[in-house]
């Protein structure tokens, strides 16, 4: 393999592995502040107990999300030097932004959340909680923003001498129009992911019947939101669809493994083969019409084949191979829709059950075992939309094999991949046994759980 | 002034802010094994930063997208050229990282200590790296024309750099102890003042010889700038009120310590950001990597607005959490799955804030710290001479000393360097 495979790889593995944290942390932290809000609101002590037991959740997720952030900040000038010379003037800016409005918000107050227990007023230790929540919702905002301009880079020109990039017009770059449909995205299956990990240990516990009454709670308002926000996030979904087809036709085009154009396009549910040396696959069960509304939003749109598009761009790039991993796009696009489908059921399910939740023994079977599917279906969107860009690091402007460390040399790259594989790896077994561990816990057997002096708790640690 | 140096201005005020913030928790958490002697007073310790560790480490973060942001050039060169370094300090971040939640959720002893250990190795492996990054900034390593690093892993590790390491861990050890003095009460202060007490002089020394070393590096000239010679001057105070027990002062002339010695390596640094050891045509500098004016702008703006929010809430933090712990079992939290803290303090909490009475020491470190003292005060009181001998008025004729003293005193004030 050769610097620039081996730096992809590390770079592929360290984000998805960072990013099966960020969506829990960002949505779970908004729950937890609605449950200490609800407590807060009503005075039942069963939120109260929901709030510290999903709490608990997060700061251990927080912790391991946190650290593996720390990687990306600094892996762009580690492996990708030229990238980072090229781009860090539009790229750097939305970068230094998180860590100045939304990072410190993050880390500081959920410091103050964690001990400030009895130290700060009701009133403003539910303040804290929000700042935290903000304090996510922001990071994603500015992250988004980044990588949406290397998806389609809006608001610089080049620099004339030494042919960088230069931002011309930070408004262009927060609310270029992948940004603002990527960004909502992300939020909602930030959400979405919380929501049905806190379904999935809740129903966990109405199965065993333990703490059900204040299990009841936390799946419904799980419930409540992931129904709406998840079949919001479809839709979502499918406007940037649209909106990536406009600006990144071959992403879409490879999703389809479309290779030649057509009008009106249907969309295959599956297909057989379309390995790397096969343009024609055996398509299963094509739905008329369906890639035409969901690629252009019209029932008879034209959506350009992978062959064409790949003599446009060898006129105007030069030659050279434009056309992204067909294979990975194609079952990257399903297994996010699919399993973003299931979930949709699932919460559908749930919702008519809900006022007898903890007698429906086959919904809270498959409501456990439905935990995995937010994860899969968030590292299936990230892959969809990366290698879609590919072989492009920023769309049309700089190819990712023109990206890499001149001056970092294969073995560095690898002996640093296998350490973070080494140690993402044990990270993740500590992690997940800590995190099972207190998800098992039940709801009002902890010591602390004395319901006198309830707001009187005092800090972890 | 260019808005790129203000944007140095930032970087050097963001390294600052990480070391002076994140400084005393590494200390803290170097020490914790040692100043907390059971499982109790070691879980008072890491409470002692528990509720500000984190967003003291986003100063890192904050300067390190700030460099990429306003100086993309150095951002790139940096962190590919000290890639081994960089990738000890984030293992050690990482398990540091994790370590304050797992080792407080620990299923047993045995995982307990190991997570006690990521977080004593983690808080040394940091500063030392990240300090050798900086010493090597100003050192200098190889970078060609291209603005490459061309070195191997010996020259990231020269000894000018690895002296920086050194000298930033140390002042973070005292740093921690002064913390921890100032945030505990009973056994545990008066352990963590006796850790100061041995620390003390040997810092105090040690940022001598550093300072006067990064004069030598950094071009001709003995004497030691105004900067520096507060950073001996602040390193030398905090040995002596360490030892005194004035807790609040301690920590501040060991903060005042840390922020002179960023600040000089900083100051020596510029115009350039980073010094090539294949000749100064291959330096990079302030204006070579900065950003575009308008990026610098933007991020102008952003800074002028949040930063002072940013410091409101997080003053605000050490503020709510200002009262001392004693490790008392009210202190503890029934969510931990592990046994309550006992209490590592038996005696009242009296003495907290005031003197103490000079605790017993064994006789060879206290014979070893008698000499230190001596010797520091002895270079120290040579060095404020010559310093003042600098600032009066050449005498006539004397050209050469003239010529230097002029120089002393724009380094002095910070703006302007010497070419080595």
């Amino acid at each position: 393999m050769s610097a620039v495979d081996l730096a992809r790889l590390q770079f592929a593995s360290t984000s998805i592995y960072h990013f099966l944290f960020v969506p829990l942390t960002i949505g779970l932290a908004l729950l937890t502040a609605v449950l200490q809000t609800r407590w807060h609101r009503t005075g039942e002590a069963e939120y109260l107990r929901l709030t510290r037991f999903f709490g608990i959740l997060l700061v251990i997720n927080v912790a391991v999300g946190v650290v593996t952030g720390l990687v990306q900040e600094f892996q762009f000038g580690m492996n990708w030097s030229d990238y980072s010379r090229f781009v860090g003037d539009v790229f750097g800016a939305p970068l230094a932004m998180e860590g100045l409005a939304a990072f410190f918000l993050e880390s500081t107050f959920l410091g103050l959340w964690l001990f400030g227990w009895g130290r700060l007023s009701p009133r403003v230790h539910l303040a804290t909680i929000w700042a935290v929540a903000v304090g996510g919702v922001l990071s994603a905002a500015f992250i988004m923003a980044a990588n949406s301009w290397m998806q389609n880079p809006v608001g610089y020109s080049l620099d004339p001498a030494t042919g960088r990039a230069q931002l011309t017009d930070i408004g262009a770059v927060l609310t270029n129009p992948v940004f603002l449909r990527s960004y909502l995205h992300v939020l909602l299956a930030s959400l979405i992911t919380a929501a049905v990990v806190m379904l999935a240990i809740s129903a966990w516990h109405l199965r065993r019947g333990s703490g059900v009454s204040g299990f009841d709670r936390s799946a419904r308002i799980a419930l409540a939101v992931l129904v709406p926000v998840t079949a919001l996030n479809l839709l979502v979904g499918s406007e940037l669809g649209v909106t990536e087809g406009r600006y990144q036709p071959m992403k879409i085009a490879a999703a389809e493994a479309q290779w030649e154009t057509c009008q009106p396009c249907s969309f295959s549910l599956f297909q057989i083969g379309g390995g790397s040396d096969d343009e024609t696959p055996t398509k299963v069960i094509q739905v008329p019409h369906l890639l035409s509304v969901l690629a252009t939003n019209s029932w008879n749109g034209q959506v350009v084949g992978l062959n064409e598009l790949q003599a446009q761009y060898s006129a105007q790039y030069g030659p050279g191979d434009y056309v992204p991993n067909v294979f990975v796009q194609y079952w990257a696009m399903r297994t996010m829709a699919y399993l973003g489908s299931l979930i949709l059921l699932v919460g559908m399910w749930g919702l008519w059950r809900r006022k007898r939740l903890a007698t429906s023994r086959w919904f809270l079977r498959v409501a456990i075992w439905s935990l995995p599917l937010p994860f899969l279906v968030n590292t299936a969107g990230w892959v969809l939309t990366e290698n879609g860009r590919q072989p492009w690091i920023v769309q049309g402007l700089q190819q990712t094999r023109d990206a890499a460390s001149p001056s970092v040399g294969a073995a560095t790259i690898a002996t640093s991949l296998v350490i973070f594989i080494l140690l993402y790896g044990a990270l993740a077994v500590v992690d997940w046994m800590l995190m099972a561990r207190f998800a098992r816990k039940e709801l009002a057997s902890e010591p602390s759980r004395d319901e006198a002096g309830a707001p009187a708790m005092e800090p972890s640690y | 002034m260019t808005l790129a140096a203000f944007w140095f201005i930032v970087l050097a005020v963001l390294w600052t802010g990480f070391l002076l913030l994140e400084g005393f928790d590494f200390g803290v958490g170097m020490l914790h094994g040692v100043v907390g002697r059971d499982e109790g007073g070691r879980d008072v310790a890491v409470r002692s930063i528990g509720p500000v560790w984190d967003g003291n480490e986003v100063w890192l973060i904050t300067a390190v997208a700030a460099t990429f942001a306003a100086f993309p050039a150095w951002y790139a060169t940096m962190l590919s050229g000290f890639y081994p370094l960089i990738l000890v300090v984030l293992v050690a971040l990482i398990l540091r990282g994790v370590s304050f939640e797992f080792r407080a959720h620990a299923p047993g002893e045995r995982s307990r200590r190991f997570w006690d250990g990521a977080l004593t190795w983690g808080s040394l492996v940091v500063p030392l790296g990240l300090g050798i990054v900086l010493g090597g900034l100003l050192g200098g390593v190889p970078i060609d024309p291209r603005q490459e690093f061309v070195g191997g892993l010996g020259d990231l590790f020269r000894p000018y750099a690895v002296a920086a390491g050194v000298t930033v861990t140390l002042i973070c050890l005292l740093h921690g102890a002064a913390f921890l003095a100032l945030r505990t009460t009973g056994d545990l202060r008066l352990r963590a003042l006796r850790v100061g007490r041995i620390l003390g002089p040997i810092v105090a020394l040690v940022v001598l010889a550093f300072v006067a070393w990064t004069r030598v590096v950094s071009g001709p000239g003995v004497l030691l700038s105004v900067v520096e010679l507060g950073a001996v001057l602040a390193a030398v105070a905090a040995a002596a009120l360490v030892r005194s027990g004035r807790d609040g002062a301690a920590f501040a002339a060991t903060s005042a310590t840390m922020a002179a010695v960023v600040v000089s390596i900083f100051t020596e640094l510029y115009p350039r950001v980073m010094v090539s050891s294949l000749g100064a045509a291959n330096d990079l500098t302030v204006t070579g990597s900065a950003a575009s004016p308008y990026a610098l702008r933007v991020m102008t703006v952003v800074l002028v607005v949040l930063l002072p929010v940013v410091l409101g809430y997080q003053g605000w933090t050490y503020h709510v959490f200002r009262k001392r712990l004693s490790g008392a079992p009210g202190d503890g939290d029934g969510d931990e799955p592990g046994p309550p803290p006992r209490t590592a303090a038996a005696g009242p909490d009296s003495g907290a804030g005031r003197r103490i009475e000079p605790a017993p020491a064994s006789s060879s470190p206290r014979a070893m710290t008698r000499l230190a003292w001596l010797l520091l005060a002895w270079v120290v009181a040579r060095l404020i001479a010559r310093f003042m001998a600098a600032l009066t008025p050449a005498a006539p004729g004397a050209v050469g000393a003239g010529a230097e003293r002029h120089g002393q005193r724009s380094t002095g004030s910070g703006g302007r360097r010497r070419c080595s």
